[in-house]
């Protein structure tokens, strides 16, 4: 569904990813795990094309066909089938519930919109009960919802998800977790970028590891929850020479 | 002071508030969405006042048309400027644009110098719209009547747009977000477009009711109602379009008292009160009537 082949991005003077390659088929849950400043946010935006690589290709696999992610508008992108939850939420917070969804559903013409608005307000009950209420005003919790469902209105093949447990109440994690694993069972592939690696890899099938803008570990989930070098990694006890 | 008096002195404010208000309505919405200071602003006003003259006093094209010509070359005005001016330094620091929009309002005027003369031309609108009406013993001329029901329907118009139409939905939101806007696969630039074709159109509108009022037109002319909108925005909150119109009118109704309450003597004072009531204002509300806690400090 998604294949990166020896991203370099460069944001202003520093370069924040080398040669990155990472593969997500469809049905997947891939996550993509890494401190801090790793890389991982930076390899979302160049997913979605807020970011440019200045080598190596980003394709996206969908419907038979062959997107070129690095040479696609970001319109262009989500239109082919990617959405991507930023971090921080970002939900808009002057607009109403409602309204953000409908901005989720921005480039689709087809008449079955409100019907996913319905669809929204069963998988997230919430998002009903706040639906005219401004989005500024919901707790950080809901907002995390509201940006996800946001994000699954564009109807998308490939969801990316950028560090949703951040400043989440532990129920509140929890929740967001089990509605990760929904959205997979609804058919939508989701390349998810996480701090929290141990929550990260129980519902994942395969995880990337990242540091420093590069990839350092890779395999499935299982086995990288085993894995005493991403514990060491998580516990900031890299061996010195990956530290400079 | 009789109660007819006082009517009329409400009606002048009125009418002089609803030009403030389709000015003051554009130059928020502007600044909203790509927090630009745009003092080319009054200027759009003027070429809309020129483009009045042509059609309906140099072509004796009927006011429709000349409506219509205003809003469209007001709309196109405003998108060329944000193309040619603003677009290739859309990331640079605020200061950057406010400065920017001081060069293309001088070169405007000084273009409009150039090309039609400084001089002032009178501007004399068909004599069924100078007539007057009489209005429980105050008077307003058909154009004044004109003025607050086109305000009115446009204002009413551009309140639907932005709050029930995917685009008007899709500005807002980018006014808000731009980054989280891209993700929704919402084109910035074109959002941006739209806002500055809006404002450019009201601002056209705006310059032939300005125009009729004022019975003459020069290169110039703009100035002083862009500022006076801008006033008004600031008042009403930058970024507002709710507090913009309160605040055209507002000013409008402010101006009119002054003058209309005051001894004739103070009458060439109504500037000066104009800014006082500016800095008053902002003393006590420094986010303007409507605005949110100041977060354009980039």
């Amino acid at each position: 569904m998604l294949v990166l082949e020896g991203l370099d991005v460069w944001r202003g003077p520093s370069q924040v990813l080398h040669q990155i390659s990472l593969e997500v088929a469809k049905g997947e849950i891939v996550a993509l795990l890494g401190a801090n400043g790793a890389g991982k946010t930076s390899t979302l935006l160049t997913i979605s094309g807020l970011l440019r690589p200045r080598g190596g290709r980003a394709i996206l696999v969908e419907g038979g066909q062959e997107f070129d992610l690095s040479r696609l508008s970001a319109d262009r992108i989500v239109a082919a089938g990617v959405a991507h939850c930023p971090e921080g939420r970002q939900v808009f917070g002057g607009l109403s519930v409602t309204e953000n969804l409908r901005m989720g559903a921005f480039l689709r013409r087809d008449g079955e919109v409100a019907q996913d608005m319905e669809e929204m307000g069963r998988l997230f009950p919430i998002l009903r009960e706040r639906a005219g209420g401004l989005a500024g005003q919901l707790s950080g919790g809901e907002q995390m919802m509201v940006a996800i469902a946001r994000a699954l209105m564009s109807r998308p093949k490939l969801l990316l998800l950028d560090e949703p447990s951040l400043g989440l109440a532990p129920q509140m994690v929890d929740a967001v977790f089990d509605i990760i694993e929904t959205i997979r069972e609804r058919g939508t592939t989701v390349l998810l970028v996480e701090q929290n690696a141990g929550m990260a890899l129980d519902i994942a099938d395969r995880a990337y590891v990242l540091e420093q803008g590069k990839i350092t570990l890779s395999g499935p989930a299982a086995e990288l929850a085993e894995d005493r070098r991403l514990q060491e990694a998580y516990l900031g006890l890299a061996p010195a020479e990956a530290s400079s | 002071m009789t109660s007819s008096y006082l009517l009329q002195q409400v009606l002048n404010g009125l009418v002089l508030g609803s030009v403030y208000a389709l000015v003051a309505v554009g130059f928020s919405m502007i600044y909203g969405i790509v927090r630009l200071i745009n003092f080319a602003h009054g200027d759009v006003l003027m070429v809309g006042a020129f483009t009045a003259f042509g059609i309906l006093l140099v072509f004796g094209f009927p006011l429709w048309a000349a409506v219509l010509a205003v809003l469209t070359i007001g709309a196109i005005l405003a998108m060329l400027i944000d193309l040619v001016a603003f677009r290739p330094q859309r990331n640079a620091p605020q200061v950057n644009g406010f400065i920017t929009s001081l060069g293309v309002s001088i070169l405007m005027q000084n273009l409009g110098i150039l090309l039609l003369s400084g001089r002032p031309r009178p501007f004399n609108l068909p004599d069924w719209l100078r007539s007057n009406l009489e209005i429980a013993g105050a008077r307003m001329t058909v154009l004044e009547v004109v003025t607050v029901v086109i305000t009115l329907v446009v204002l009413a118009g551009l309140t639907l747009f932005v709050r029930g139409t995917r685009l008007g939905i899709g500005m807002r939101a980018t006014a808000e977000n731009p980054t989280a806007a891209r993700l929704m696969g919402i084109r910035v630039n074109r959002a941006i477009a739209t806002a500055f074709a809006l404002g450019g159109a009201l601002a056209g509108l705006a310059g032939l009711l300005y125009a009729g009022r004022a019975g003459q037109i020069h290169p110039l002319m703009g100035f002083v109602p862009g500022l006076k909108a801008f006033v008004a925005a600031v008042i009403g909150g930058v970024g507002s379009l709710v507090g913009a119109v309160l605040g055209g009118y507002l000013l409008g109704f402010a101006e009119v008292l002054f003058v209309g309450l005051m001894p004739p003597a103070y009458g060439s004072y109504r500037d000066a009160f104009v800014f006082g009531l500016l800095i008053l204002i902002l003393l006590i509300m420094p986010n303007g009537l409507m605005g949110r806690a100041a977060e354009e400090r980039a």
